[in-house]
Parts: C-alpha cells; sequence; structure tokens
C-alpha cells in the first residue's frame, strides 16, 4: 500500500518536474504525453485503492513514510492515511484532473507556455493528493499551502496582463490570511495534543473537550472551539466563504482549464475536506458548527445573488461555485459531512463541466467571454449545449441528476438540524436554489439560445471545438447525471465513510433524514412535491422569461431598482473596502512606520542627532582653539600655576 | 654682600619678564625667540648662583649645556622664521593662526 | 591521515592565510588567475569544514574537535577552539556561501580583483573563528577583526553612498562590541583570571550582575541581528555593498548576533534573561511586524530584502527567549528546545535564503544597474529562467511549506503558542506580511509587461548564474522537505543548553 500511494503522489510530480525542466527539450506534444501519463497512472491507482478501501471493504491504511523532524518532544511526520474519505478525494482529484489534462491539450494549443501548463497542473495534482492522502496536520499545510502556490501560478500563468497579476496576488495573500487561522489552530493542537497525527489527536479529543482557555483575560473558551474556530478561517480562505471569497470571482483570470480544475473543484473543496477530516473535532464543539453553518448561509445566498448582475460566463460559473461551497459549508454546520462530501463529490463533476463547457464557448467565441454578445450557440455547438445543458441541470438539483441528490440531502440535513443558526441555514438554502436556477439559466438562454448577437466574423468561424476539448465535456457529464443515484445510498445513509467521519449521535441529521427515505426512486418522487423542487422551476421559468421572452424586464427592474443594482455590481463593496482598508491601509501604514519610525525618530533622532550633537559640541569647543601661540602659552603657564597650587597645598595639608 | 636670594630674585624677574614678552607680544616672532632665550638665562642665572653658593662646579657645567643648546634653537628658530617668512611674508605673530579651529 | 590533522584550525587558517597570498602574491598574478586561487581556497575550505560534518558525532554534547594552545600566558589567554552543534551548521553556512561569493563576484568585480578576493577570504577565516573560538579574547579579536574585511568591502566596491554606509555600521557595531568587551574583563575578574567560555558560562552571579552583563552583551549581539531600534544600520549597508557583500553580510554576520545571545547571553546571564524576556519578546515582535509593514514600503529591492531580513532575524531572537515564557507557562522546559531549535533551523535558513534573493538583486544590478523597483516590470519576458529561480526564492522567503524558510518559522510559532496566544498571533502576521511584500516586489518587478527599454535587452542568466542559483536551491529545498538532519545535529547541543538553562546562575 505505501509503494502504491508513493506511486500515486510522486507520478503527477515526476510529469511536473520533466515537463517544467525539460520542457523546451520534449516539445509540446512530448510535454503533454508525459503530464497526462503521469496523472492517467495516478488515478487508475486511485482507483485501484478506491477499490480495495471502499469496494473490498479493506482496513485503513496508516503508516509514516519518514520522520520531516523531532523537536520538544514533538514528532513532526510525513505519511500517508487511506481511508475512505481520502480515497473518495482521491478518485475524484485525479479524474477531474485527468479530464481537464486532456482538454488542456485543446484549450491551449496555441499558447506559448504550453509546457509550463503541463507542468503546473500536474504539479497542481501532486499537491491535491499530498492534502488530502495526509495523515498529519502537518501535511495537510503543506499541501494546503501547495496548491495555494499552484493556483497563484495559473492565475498568473499570463503574467504580462495586468489584471492577472493582480489577481493572482490577491488570491495567495487572501489565501494567507486564511492560513494565518490554520496555523495558529495546528499551534493549539500541537500545544494541547503534542502530536499532529490524526489519529492521535482524534482520539484525544474527548480528553480536551473540558479544557478552557482564555484569550482575553476573564473570557473563558473552551480549547476546541478555539482550534475549530481557527482551522475554520483556514477553510474560509481556501474555500472561499464570505468575507475571504474575495479571491475566487478574481481568479478566473487564469486560463478556464483551472478554473474548472483549482478554483471549482479541487482545491477549493479542500476547506470542504478539511472540516469534514476534522469532525471528531468539530463535532465537539457546537459553537463552531453553528459559526460554520451561517458562514456557509451567508456566502450560499449572498453570493448567488451576485451571479444574477455579471456579464462574463466565466463569472456567473465562479459565484454560482461560491454559492455551492456556502452550501456544502452549512451541510458541515448542520453535521452532515457525507452530504457536504457527497455535494462536494457531485459538484466537481457538474462544476468542472460547466467550466470546460464555458471554456468551449470561449475558445468558440475566439476569446469573448461577455455573454451579452453571444446567444444562439445551440446550432453552433450542440455538444457543447447539450452537456452545458447537463452541467446546469445537476446545479439547479433537477430531479434525477447527481446535483439533486446531494442538494436535497443538504437542505433536508439542515432543515432537521437542531445547530443553532440551522433556520437562517434552511431559509438561505431555498431562496438560494431559486436563485441558482435563475442564474444558470440566464447564462443557458444568454449564451444557447435566442438571437445570436456576435459579430458576423465571429459567426464565420463558429463550430463545434476539437475532440480533445469536448471528449472531456462528455466524460464529466455522465457522473453529472448519474453519480447522484449511485451514490446515495451508501454515502449518506449506509457505511460508508466508516470511521473517517465521525458523527454524534446528538447531532446525526442523516439518520434521520434516513427514517423518511425509500430507494432512490423514492427520494426522486418525494423531492419533486418538495419546495426546493418548486423553486427550482420557478427560477427557470423567470429566467426564460426575463432572458427570452421578455429581455426587456431585466432593464427595467435594473432602473427600478438602481441602488440594489449597484450594490451587487460592487459585490457588496467588499473589493473596494479591501483595496482601501487593508492593502491601501498596509501601504500607508507600512509608509508611515518607515518615515517617521525608521527615518525620522530612529536614524533622524537617534542616530544622525546624536552625531549632530557631538558635532554641535565640537564646534563650540574650536573656538578655544584660537591657534595663537601666545594663547597656549599662557595657558599652560596658568595650568602649572593650578598645578603647583594643587600640590603645594596637597602637601601642606 | 650678595646672598643666594638677590640672585634668585633676579633669575626670577628675568624670567617674568621673558614670559610676559611671550604673552604681550603680538607683533614679532623674533621678540618671541629672544624672549624664550631670555627665559634660558634665568635658568642659566639659577644654575650659576646654586653652584657657586653650594661649591658644586657641575651646576655651571650645565649652563654650558643650556647655551649650546640655546644657541642651536636660536639657529633653527631662526632657520623656520626665515622659512615661514618666505611662505606667508610676515612674521607677526596674530598671521600665525592656522592651528585655528 | 586526515583525522589527525588538526581540522578546525585548519578551517579556520586555511582561508585567512588564502586570502593574504591572494592580496599579496595576486598583484602580480592575471586576473583569472586570481579567480581561480580564491576559488580555490574557497572549496579548500568547504572541503575541509565537510570533514568536520562527516566526523561531527552527534550524539556528543561537549565541544568537539578541541584545541588549546598557550597564546598570552600572563592573562590566561589561550588559543582555545572547538565546536558543537550550535557551531556546525553556521560554519558550513559559512564556507558555503564563501564559494558562491567568489563565483557570484567571477565576472562582475573587475577592479582591484585579488584585494576584493582575498577580503572575502579573510572574512571567512575570522567568521569561522567567531563561531569557534572558545576563549573569550580570541572571540572577541576575531569578532573585531571581521569588521575590517567587511568595512573595506563596502567601501571600496560599494555604491556611491558608501561612505555613509560604512561609517553608520562600523559605528554601530562597534559601539556594541565595546560593551561586550566590557563584559568580558569583568567576567574575567569574576572567574579569578580565565577567558575560558565554559568558566564563564559556570559562574554564579547575583542578579544585578548578571543585568549588567546582559545588557552589556545585548548590545554587542541586538546590533548584529539587527533587533529594532538598533537595526537601521542593515538597510544602509545593504544597499550600497557590493553583491557579495550583501550575501556575507545578510548570510552570516546577523548570525553571529543570534550565535552571541546563544553562547553568551543566556548561558551566562540566564537568570536576567528570564526576568528580561519580556522586552526580548517584545523586541522581536516589534521586529517581525513593524519591519514587516516597513519592508511593504520600501521602493528599493536590496531594502525590501534588508527589511525582511530584519524581519525574520525577529523569529530567531523570538525562538530564543521564548522560553522562560513556555517555562512559566506549561511548566516544562521541553517545550523551550523546540523554540530555541527554530530559531536555529531560522538562521541557517535565512542564511540560504537571504543569500539567494540578495544574489538574484545582484543579477539584475548587474543588468541594468539599478535597484530601483520601478527601473524593473515584466523581466519574465526576457528572462523566464531566472524568473522561475526568484520565484522559488521569494516563494520561501514567503515561508511556503516545502522551503526552509517555512520550518524555522513553523517551530518558532508553534512554540510561541505555548507562551501565548497573542504571541503566536504577531508572529504568525508574517505568513500575511512576509508573503505580502515578497510577492508584491515579485510582481512589480518580474511580472508584467516589459515597461523599460533596459529590460527589453536583458538576457537571461549564464551558466555560472545558473550554477550559484541551483546551488541555493538545493539546500533550501532539502531542508524544507527533510530538516531532520539538521536538528539532529543540534538536539543534543541544545538540550545541554536548555539544561542550563533551566538551572539559576544565582549563588
Amino acid at each position: 500500500m505505501q509503494n502504491l500511494c508513493l506511486m500515486i503522489v510522486l507520478a503527477p510530480l515526476v510529469g511536473a518536474v520533466v515537463t517544467g525542466l525539460f520542457g523546451r527539450a520534449l516539445g509540446r506534444s512530448g510535454a503533454h504525453w508525459v503530464a497526462n501519463i503521469g496523472v492517467a497512472i495516478s488515478f487508475f491507482l486511485s482507483l485501484s485503492v478506491f477499490w480495495r478501501i471502499v469496494i473490498e471493504g479493506e482496513l485503513t491504511y496508516n503508516d509514516n513514510l519518514y520522520t520531516w523532524l523531532e523537536s520538544g518532544g514533538v514528532l513532526f511526520q510525513i505519511g500517508f492515511l487511506i481511508d475512505e474519505l481520502s480515497a473518495t478525494m482521491m478518485v475524484v482529484v485525479t479524474f477531474v484532473s485527468w479530464m481537464v489534462h486532456i482538454y488542456t491539450i485543446g484549450y491551449m494549443r496555441d499558447d506559448p507556455g504550453y509546457q509550463r501548463f503541463f507542468s503546473y497542473i500536474s504539479l497542481f495534482t501532486f499537491s491535491m493528493l499530498m492534502l488530502v492522502m495526509a495523515n498529519n496536520f502537518l501535511q495537510l499545510f503543506f499541501g494546503w499551502e501547495a496548491v495555494g502556490l499552484v493556483s497563484y501560478l495559473l492565475i498568473g500563468f499570463w503574467y504580462t496582463r495586468d489584471t492577472a497579476i493582480y489577481a493572482n496576488l490577491k488570491a495567495f495573500l487572501v489565501n494567507r490570511v486564511g492560513d494565518f487561522g490554520f496555523l495558529l489552530g495546528i499551534a493549539a493542537i500541537v500545544m494541547y495534543f503534542s502530536s499532529l497525527d490524526y489519529v492521535e489527536v482524534f482520539g484525544n479529543a474527548h480528553n480536551m473537550a473540558s479544557i478552557k482557555i482564555s484569550i482575553w483575560s476573564g473570557h473563558e473558551w473552551s480549547l476546541l472551539t478555539v482550534v475549530c474556530l481557527l482551522l475554520f478561517v483556514g477553510a474560509m480562505g481556501k474555500s472561499a466563504q464570505v468575507p475571504l471569497h474575495v479571491w475566487l470571482p478574481d481568479s478566473m483570470e487564469g486560463p478556464t482549464p483551472i478554473s474548472a480544475l483549482i478554483h471549482a473543484a479541487t482545491m477549493v473543496t479542500a476547506g470542504i475536506f478539511m472540516v469534514a477530516r476534522m469532525s471528531p473535532l468539530f463535532e465537539l464543539s457546537t459553537m463552531a458548527l453553528s459559526v460554520v453553518l451561517v458562514v456557509g448561509a451567508v456566502t450560499a445566498f449572498s453570493m448567488g445573488l451576485l451571479g444574477l448582475v455579471q456579464n462574463d460566463i466565466k463569472r456567473v460559473v465562479a459565484y454560482s461555485t461560491l454559492s455551492q461551497l456556502g452550501y456544502m459549508t452549512v451541510a458541515l454546520g448542520a453535521s452532515a459531512y457525507s452530504a457536504a462530501i457527497f455535494h462536494l463529490m457531485t459538484h466537481a463533476f457538474f462544476k468542472a463541466l460547466l467550466f470546460l463547457a464555458a471554456g468551449a464557448v470561449i475558445i468558440g467565441m475566439h476569446h469573448e467571454q461577455d455573454m451579452r454578445k453571444m446567444g444562439g450557440l445551440r446550432k453552433y455547438m450542440p455538444i457543447t449545449w447539450v452537456t452545458c445543458l447537463v452541467g446546469s441541470l445537476a446545479l439547479i438539483g433537477f430531479p434525477g441528476t447527481a446535483g439533486f441528490f446531494s442538494k436535497d440531502a443538504i437542505i433536508e440535513a439542515v432543515h432537521v438540524s437542531t445547530t443553532p443558526g440551522a433556520n437562517l441555514g434552511y431559509l438561505a438554502c431555498l431562496t438560494g436554489v431559486f436563485i441558482t436556477a435563475l442564474y444558470s439559466f440566464r447564462l443557458m438562454f444568454l449564451v444557447f439560445y435566442g438571437e445570436p448577437r456576435m459579430d458576423e466574423h465571429t459567426r464565420a468561424h463558429l463550430q463545434e471545438t476539437s475532440v480533445v476539448v469536448w471528449g472531456p465535456l462528455v466524460v464529466l457529464a455522465i457522473p453529472s447525471l448519474i453519480i447522484g443515484a449511485i451514490a446515495i445510498e451508501p454515502m449518506l445513509f449506509g457505511d460508508y465513510f466508516g470511521s473517517s467521519i465521525f458523527v454524534d449521535s446528538k447531532n446525526d441529521v442523516l439518520v434521520r433524514i434516513n427514517e423518511g427515505y425509500h430507494g432512490v426512486v423514492g427520494f426522486v418522487g418525494h423531492g419533486m412535491l418538495q419546495a426546493p423542487f418548486w423553486l427550482a422551476m420557478a427560477g427557470v421559468f423567470v429566467a426564460w422569461y426575463c432572458y427570452l421572452k421578455r429581455p426587456d424586464i431585466p432593464r427595467r427592474i435594473v432602473e427600478r431598482m438602481s441602488i440594489v443594482h449597484r450594490i451587487l455590481i460592487n459585490k457588496y463593496g467588499f473589493d473596494a473596502f479591501n483595496d482601501r482598508f487593508f492593502a491601501g491601509g498596509a501601504r500607508g501604514a507600512g509608509r508611515m512606520l518607515w518615515r517617521v519610525g525608521d527615518v525620522g525618530l530612529i536614524d533622524g533622532i537617534m542616530v544622525n542627532g546624536s552625531a549632530k550633537c557631538v558635532g554641535w559640541w565640537s564646534s563650540v569647543i574650536r573656538h578655544i582653539q584660537s591657534g595663537y601661540l601666545y594663547h597656549y602659552a599662557f595657558a599652560m603657564i596658568i595650568g602649572l600655576l593650578v598645578l603647583l597650587a594643587v600640590f603645594i597645598h596637597g602637601v601642606a595639608g | 654682600m650678595l646672598s643666594l636670594a638677590h640672585f634668585l630674585l633676579l633669575g626670577a624677574i628675568l624670567f617674568c619678564l621673558s614670559v610676559a614678552g611671550v604673552f604681550i607680544n603680538r607683533k614679532n616672532v623674533i621678540i618671541l625667540l629672544m624672549c624664550i632665550e631670555l627665559m634660558l638665562l634665568a635658568v642659566n642665572m639659577n644654575f650659576v648662583a646654586f653652584s657657586h653658593f653650594n661649591g658644586d662646579i657641575a651646576g655651571q657645567v650645565f649652563v654650558f649645556f643650556i647655551l649650546t643648546v640655546a644657541a642651536a634653537e636660536a639657529a633653527i628658530g631662526l632657520a623656520i622664521l626665515v622659512v615661514l617668512f618666505r611662505n606667508r611674508n610676515s612674521i607677526n605673530v596674530e598671521d600665525l593662526d592656522s592651528m585655528s579651529g | 591521515m586526515v583525522a589527525d590533522l588538526p581540522i578546525l584550525s585548519l578551517c579556520v587558517w586555511v582561508p585567512l592565510i588564502g586570502g593574504l597570498w591572494v592580496v599579496f602574491a595576486g598583484s602580480r598574478m592575471s586576473t583569472n588567475a586570481v579567480r581561480n586561487n580564491a576559488l580555490f581556497f574557497s572549496v579548500l575550505t568547504f572541503g575541509l569544514t565537510l570533514f568536520l560534518w562527516r566526523d561531527f558525532d552527534n550524539n556528543v554534547a561537549a565541544m568537539q574537535f578541541t584545541e588549546k594552545l598557550s597564546w598570552i600566558a600572563q592573562f590566561d589567554i589561550f588559543y582555545h577552539i572547538g565546536i558543537d552543534g550550535i557551531a556546525l551548521p553556521l560554519i558550513l553556512l559559512t564556507s558555503f556561501t564563501t564559494v558562491l561569493i567568489v563565483l557570484a563576484g567571477w565576472e562582475v568585480i573587475t577592479d582591484r580583483v585579488n584585494q576584493y578576493m582575498g577580503a572575502f577570504l579573510i572574512l571567512e577565516g575570522l567568521m569561522i573563528g567567531v563561531f569557534s573560538a572558545l576563549d573569550a579574547v580570541l572571540f572577541y579579536v576575531f569578532w573585531e577583526a571581521m569588521l575590517i574585511p567587511m568595512f573595506l568591502i563596502i567601501g571600496i566596491w560599494g555604491g556611491p553612498g558608501r561612505i555613509y554606509a560604512t561609517i553608520k555600521f562600523f559605528l554601530y557595531t562597534f559601539l556594541g562590541s565595546v560593551f561586550m568587551l566590557v563584559a568580558l574583563l569583568y567576567l574575567y575578574r569574576q572567574t579569578n583570571g580565565s577567558f575560558a567560555i565554559e568558566d564563564m558560562q559556570a559562574l554564579l552571579l547575583t542578579l544585578p550582575q548578571q543585568k549588567w552583563i546582559f545588557v552589556a552583551f545585548l548590545l554587542a549581539f541586538a546590533v548584529k541581528v539587527p533587533m529594532w531600534p538598533v537595526h537601521t544600520w542593515l538597510p544602509d549597508a545593504h544597499v550600497e555593498a557590493p553583491t557579495g557583500g550583501s550575501v556575507v553580510l545578510a548570510a552570516v554576520m546577523l548570525k553571529m548576533g543570534g550565535y552571541g545571545f546563544i553562547r553568551f547571553s543566556l548561558p551566562m546571564a540566564t537568570d536576567a534573561a528570564a526576568s528580561l524576556n519580556g522586552m526580548m519578546i517584545g523586541l522581536s515582535l516589534i521586529a517581525i511586524v513593524y519591519i514587516g509593514f516597513v519592508a511593504l514600503a520600501q521602493e528599493d529591492m536590496k531594502k525590501l530584502i534588508a527589511y525582511s531580513s530584519i524581519s525574520h532575524m525577529g523569529f530567531v531572537t523570538l525562538g530564543f527567549f521564548i522560553c522562560f515564557e513556555i517555562f512559566s507557562e506549561t511548566g516544562s522546559w521541553t517545550g523551550a528546545v523546540m523554540g530555541i531549535e527554530g530559531g536555529m533551523v531560522q538562521m541557517v535558513s535565512h542564511g540560504f535564503i537571504s543569500a539567494a534573493l540578495f544574489l538574484c538583486v545582484g543579477v539584475m544590478y548587474d543588468r541594468v544597474h539599478s535597484r530601483q523597483i520601478g527601473d524593473y516590470g515584466g523581466v519574465v519576458n526576457t528572462m523566464p529562467r531566472f524568473a522561475a529561480f526568484m520565484m522559488l526564492f521569494a516563494m520561501a522567503n514567503a515561508g511556503l511549506p516545502g522551503t526552509s524558510g517555512f520550518v524555522g518559522e513553523f517551530l518558532v510559532i508553534l512554540s510561541a503558542f505555548k507562551a501565548s496566544f497573542w504571541l503566536a498571533f504577531f508572529a504568525a502576521t508574517t505568513l500575511v506580511l512576509g508573503a505580502a511584500y515578497t510577492l508584491w516586489m515579485y510582481k512589480r518587478v518580474i511580472f508584467g509587461e516589459v515597461t523599460n527599454a533596459a529590460v527589453k535587452t536583458l538576457e537571461d542568466i549564464s551558466m555560472r548564474e545558473t550554477a550559484i542559483l541551483i546551488a541555493l536551491v538545493i539546500p533550501i529545498l532539502i531542508l524544507g522537505i527533510w530538516p531532520a538532519p539538521l536538528l539532529d545535529m543540534m538536539h543534543v547541543t541544545i538540550a545541554q543548553l536548555v539544561e542550563q538553562l533551566s538551572q539559576s546562575k544565582l549563588p
């Protein structure tokens, strides 16, 4: 098993190193072959691991590879923990990654940075695998930061674009704010558990539940609440929860394949994965769960709204990702970890599909991303249209599609949850369903239906993309349709996750849902009678009415409610506030501290001040030095007399 | 009869005169040199007086040494003066302040 | 055969004599011969230090490779040298960076090559001497002598403001070390006439005595580290120094301060350190946070990296002085080990990373002759290979896991949390600040469109430069992926140090 794990991790790394260092020697096709084979190996081996752990029920594998270091009685090790949770993640990550690798061959065909791009995405696969396969917090943090690095590199892939290099710096820094909390959480764990190993920490969690620590004097906090909240700050950064979500929409400056891979399917779900992994800790802190739930609810609702006013096709999908991440976070807060991971998985498939489809549209439109200049693409790009429709249906949770099962499960779970804030979460999720349907089909209708609005030249060249581009779309469309029906029973109600996820019996909402669950067909039938389905249908209808039937309505709404519209266009003012307060403030503070503190006080007053003081005193004292011989002689005589007087006085006295 | 005190008094007066000359003279470096010579002579006077009254010839021997040194000093001093004058066109004491801070 | 030689002495004297040879014999050689000679001596020294490493026993806490000869018998001053797990990594760092410096100045320095190369070799010998001296007078002599070549390097081959910078550098460091001399003489009297560092460490002193000694040492070492508020010499010195000077200054000279703390202040004035640790921790945090902000405002690349060095060295002092706080919070000394080891790792790692960054700036300076960030932009378009290297170093500077920059910061933050949440909180701000100033600089210099004519004509790095940068990539990555060997080297020594710290020195 150890060798297997090593192969899975190292195959993409080798691919990354080879394409990165010897890209020019390999040539373009050499590079994509190396990278693709690396990821393919990783995928098939992950499948075999998945088979052994999940299907055959082999025991959880947990072993250390080597000791990173040992200090102060704490062992820092590198190792793998392969259980149902990590095996699932490995398959999802390698599968989506492989699809994106294939897709990239077509999408980046004319880009001069072809080899570099393959190197980056292979490196990403390696980092993400390190993250999900970790058996300790150190390695988790390594993977965590490494995916952040690759994300940084890839957002800034087109490094001559000002917007891209602005966005990647922003992404890295916002993530670093999250990592700041994450690292403190790890530090707290090291302090109280004296270990970084998952098994040891989780095993001891119960004994730590009663420990209180004091951060402000006078306010006692439960240790686990503090740890969980700090860890969740990390998750908020990576999984783009309000208010650390600001980097994700801007990250769309990167090439589309990485929007699909990193900023929709895998990396951004790392936070969700992490919280699910830490379920034994979160379960012991109701307060932390409550915070998670509320943050998720706010994200799910508010970010969905922003999707309504975007015109850039990728940004619409990006905001939808934010909103869906909010759903997953809500599920985590409601202790429905398996539902969150379930949604994570289905979302990975259909959101990657949507992004790649958006990418296909962008290729077809010659790198035009504005939806207002599209329309009627259905006829020109039928495969893209069908697959995109599948993705959208899954996204809005149309009964039978993958998204339906996972999203309905989350809504149900929140509904029955007793975590404080669950009511708010339920409300946010329900309205979110309507909004999701509205913006998804706004996208569908604006892009694929109606009159073509592009210029003549573009339309003349409009055609279906090559097979390496639409192939992955089709391959991703299949799980987007069926994976929900297959996986719902084992994942949510069966013993799929085994011991990898821990749920306290008093929080176990899924058990409560299970009581009303009678098979997949029953679930679908039940779902069609429920509010979410009708809300989604209403959303689709409104989208159809407003954007196909009566395109003048949205314009009038905008005119009527210009304040609301402006708030949404400005994304609630987060960007402006961050730019002015944090970025500007930090620069201003730096300049002030430098000018006043370093240059003014320390150098000006202390260093040069003392030098000047010496200079001034010597300029005073030099006047004694007249240069006249008779002055010196006079001083000599006087001095002699004084000494003589002292001497005689001394002798006499 | 002249006592030792008389000689010493004379020496002291000579010495004070020469010191005053060094201080008060601001015009001519040559006078300065002469004052220094006078100072040495005052010292010589003391030596001779002590030698005579103590009956020790060593004091008078010393006087010869001092006279020799004074002669050499005068020679060197005058030589310096010549060079100084050549450079500065003046032997006025008040002009010689290149050591001023 | 090798075992019989006094290897440690050779490590000190080979570069010293080699340096003198290069200076004096070099004036009659061709420039290339001078370079080859200098390279030979630096590589030879590096090889010798590798022998030290090979024969070093990780499990022995006592000094190893000791040599003791009488030097000035009247005052009981000995030529007494030896190393332990604290000194060895720093010696290796010194000899390694000197090789790089000789290579880095290969074609760039054309004026008085023999003196330039010679100065660095002499400096190397003196620095190894500082790290291995076991006699206080010997230590002091090496310590002060080190200033001379550095003074000359900045003063002769430096930039336009070099006179101001050298005087500032000299006065700052000299002022500090004078107080150290006083403290050493005082200790000499207290030990009844022994200059052995070991005897001084064993000395029992009252708290006021210890405090005076601690403060005297503090002035010397804080200037070297440098700690806020005596840091302002560093940016000026770096800006004016030639690339090699900056490298040795950042990579090795700053470590002298940290080494001094761990060799003198902590073991000799333990109780004073314990009672003044609040001040030390405060100053370290100011260095980390305040200087982090100041670095953000810099427009000069070298100044920015210099400030980032100060900020990173804040972790070293924080790690060293947090141990008392941890002890009073948790009641055990095992946690304290982590802070000190974190500080040590941070020193070694910062040696590599700051050297790498200064070399990167040097590479650009050699081509464009400007250090202003505003004069660059879009360098990646013309120098893609260089940009890749610099990306790695920038990330290491920002403390990315997998690079050595992460290890020390991580350990120090972990141990800071044991002392107090807020200490860890402020220390961890470097995660954001460090990334902000490093990557913002990287963005403005490397990314973007080419807007400057000078950048348009840049040539990518030569084989020689590539070799230097690769030589730095290797230790940075290895230390990041597997720091255990470095830690193993110092475990026993630091355990012994902590043992010393746990006992009061009051009579």
